[in-house]
């Protein structure tokens, strides 16, 4: 697979697992408004993820659609961010999650519109708008949940400690990272951190939540060093079209 | 039929010559086929029908997301999974639209869910049966949508305004979900032969339920003439389920598949087919709580609710938190 | 144990520049924000609005259907508010 095929593959399992994780919220939501809401942001994922696998597909150039990309990889074949993979948990942890990976893609996609790459900057131009709208209905949440009721609060602090170190991949440049930026088909990872650092610290004191301090970790998705979560997932998303090979559904 | 027939009048309206005047005014309305809006005088009959029997259909889109919703993190392919995602939204939406033409009638939507997570209140029988097979999310559209539009559409012409509202908005969502449905059916029915077994098998499960969705045949439904006379029912339970096979069994012709169903026989004479007797006593079982999945159901939206308790709270928490909005300048 | 209530609001949506808003339903939530994006979800899923309005319905003053007499009867008979009660010549191209 070339290097920018691999790169889009990188953009399409971060939405396509980040999907997969909201869509089992729905119909277990705190409030039947919130089942709504969860559902349209994975719905706006899910589109994404076969935007950019279609065109990861093409670029590969072995026939593979969007829907072999995504049912017949094993999860080590998978490039999404480690964040992305980190279980649901309860809602705290779902919301703060999604907040911290919208700030990414609202970066990420604002400046992906400008790439060398026409595909990937139509793609990201839609994926962009869509993006100003998760910010804000997950950043809204953080906001309700941290400055809400001490319960909540606990529960909001407990899952930003637990998910920060995870945060260290979507800023650390990788070969892959930096050969798409010298071709000026992605950024620079350097150039999204403030913009990323700036909003979220905004939220967070909004909050009254503390940005925990630098923690690591270094497993990272991107290169496909995934932990036992991935499995899971993938194993109850790609049961049924595994179980009958080449059946149209 | 989402209330299938459950709902009971109230008791005689009140005594009074200014009241015997209001219901005649009310009545007129009626007959002249006028909406009633929330703040005009109505029968104390009239309005409680009205709560059970919104309140019934609001708590079957609730507990009718979960199991198509089990199907989500399943779907088979990419599209499929959207258009799931997008179906279970809808119908947590029209919830939301029915708990909202409920509460116009002085309840409120916290006092009706703590009636179903209570047990207390009903909800369509046909979502107590289990999908442990992805051709089930496809049997569910054709059969279960299509029985709803079947009872939703005459719906939009009732006499209260905010429901009959509801019931415009929920019939122009409502026609992609049968169609979906439809749509999966096709593809099991042309595809491999095990998709074709499942495709034959689920039908075999939701036919007769679906049947029973239209609630007890007329001879056994009480409450029917008050409902029609007060123009909350349009049509009776057996004329809406005749119309519903009619519809139906030449759709399964064309699928290929088999109606379980030896006693059915198109009758020329009539123009309609006939079918055989529905057990009733499942019905009963299932509406009394003992059907395959009642327990899960409750559970587990008892469940998403306590879960949520925190939630919902923190939200209430921050808003109190924030100054009440400056009055406009005098 | 009794839910946290999240106050009603009622909704209007505004679908296409040149046309008012409309009163499509009512919903729940606990600041004006919240409310906003959940008429987006709500009511808004097909036809792209292009204007929301939410207001709390305890905010709403509504008029008495029993005053409906009193308040709207006199606009009854006062027909020569309406075109049609004036008969312009036909030679008459643009009234």
């Amino acid at each position: 697979m070339s290097a920018r095929a691999e790169y889009v593959l990188r953009l399409a399992d971060t939405s396509l697992v980040l999907a997969q994780q909201l869509g089992a919220w729905v119909g277990h939501a705190p409030a039947i408004e919130e089942d709504l809401g969860l559902a349209n942001v994975a719905l706006d994922l899910l589109g994404q993820a076969r935007l950019f696998l279609a065109y990861a597909g093409e670029l590969e150039g072995r026939g593979r659609t969007a829907d072999d990309l995504a049912f017949l990889r094993d999860p080590q074949e998978y490039r999404n961010l480690a964040l992305a993979e980190q279980p649901n948990g309860d809602f705290a942890q779902t919301i703060v999650r999604q907040f911290l990976l919208d700030a990414y893609q609202q970066e990420l996609f604002a400046a992906l519109v400008s790439s060398q790459d026409p595909r990937l900057g139509e793609i990201a131009a839609k994926a962009a708008r869509e993006t100003r709208y998760h910010v804000r209905y997950s950043g809204g949440w953080v906001v309700r949940l941290g400055d809400g009721t001490q319960e909540s609060h606990g529960r909001a602090a407990r899952a930003l400690i637990e998910l920060w170190p995870y945060t260290a991949e979507l800023f650390d440049a990788d070969p892959l990272d930096e050969s798409m930026a010298q071709a000026r088909i992605a950024p620079s990872l350097a150039a999204l951190e403030p913009g990323w650092r700036a909003a979220v610290g905004a939220v967070l004191s909004e909050a009254r939540l503390e940005c925990p301090p630098p923690a690591a970790f270094r497993w990272y998705g991107k290169r496909g060093e995934h932990g036992e979560a991935l499995g899971h997932l993938l194993a109850e998303m790609q049961y049924l079209k595994r179980a009958y090979p080449g059946a149209e559904w | 039929m989402y209330s299938q027939g459950l709902d009971q009048p109230g008791g005689p309206p009140a005594a009074g010559a200014s009241d015997a005047a209001r219901e005649a005014q009310f009545l007129a309305k009626i007959a002249a086929e006028e909406k009633i809006e929330p703040k005009d005088w109505m029968p104390e009959g009239y309005r409680q029908t009205l709560i059970r029997q919104i309140s019934q259909h609001a708590h079957s889109e609730i507990v009718g997301m979960l199991p198509e919703g089990n199907w989500i993190t399943r779907a088979p392919s990419l599209e499929r999974k959207a258009i799931l995602i997008a179906k279970v939204q809808d119908e947590g939406g029209h919830g939301a639209y029915l708990y909202g033409a409920a509460e116009t009638l002085g309840v409120t939507r916290e006092e009706l869910i703590e009636q179903l997570l209570a047990g207390t209140a009903k909800y369509s029988s046909i979502f107590n049966y289990p999908t442990p097979t992805w051709a089930d999310v496809g049997a569910i559209g054709w059969l279960v949508d299509g029985a709803a539009i079947m009872n939703q559409i005459p719906l939009c012409r009732c006499s209260y305004g905010p429901y009959a509202r509801a019931m415009v908005r929920i019939c122009r969502e409502e026609s992609f979900h049968q169609r979906q449905g439809f749509d999966i059916m096709m593809k099991l029915a042309r595809g491999a032969a095990a998709q074709r077994r499942l495709a034959q098998d689920a039908l075999e499960r939701w036919w007769w339920p679906s049947l029973m969705m239209f609630g007890p045949s007329d001879a056994d439904s009480r409450h029917t003439a008050q409902s029609v006379r007060w123009k909350i029912k349009r049509f009776t339970n057996d004329e809406l389920r005749q119309r519903f096979v009619d519809f139906t069994v030449p759709q399964a012709e064309f699928l290929g598949l088999e109606v379980p169903d030896p006693a059915l026989v198109w009758d020329a004479a009539s123009g309609h087919y006939r079918f055989g007797a529905i057990d009733w006593t499942e019905f009963q079982e299932v509406l009394r709580g003992n059907g395959p999945c009642n327990r899960e159901r409750l559970a587990a939206r008892r469940a998403a609710h306590e879960a949520g308790r925190w939630v919902r709270e923190a939200a209430a928490a921050y808003a109190a938190k924030q100054p009440a909005r400056a009055p406009a300048a005098a | 144990m009794t839910d946290v209530r999240w106050p009603l609001w009622e909704v209007f949506i505004r679908s296409r520049s040149g046309l008012e808003h409309k009163h499509v339903g009512s919903l729940h939530a606990t600041d004006a924000r919240m409310a906003v994006e959940h008429a987006r979800d709500l009511y808004t899923r097909r036809e792209e609005g292009v204007s929301i309005w939410v207001v709390r319905s305890s905010d709403i003053t509504a008029s008495d259907p029993a005053d409906a007499d009193a308040l709207f009867e006199p606009a009854r008979d006062k027909v020569y508010r309406h075109p049609t009660f004036y008969e312009i010549p036909p030679e008459v191209k643009t009234l």
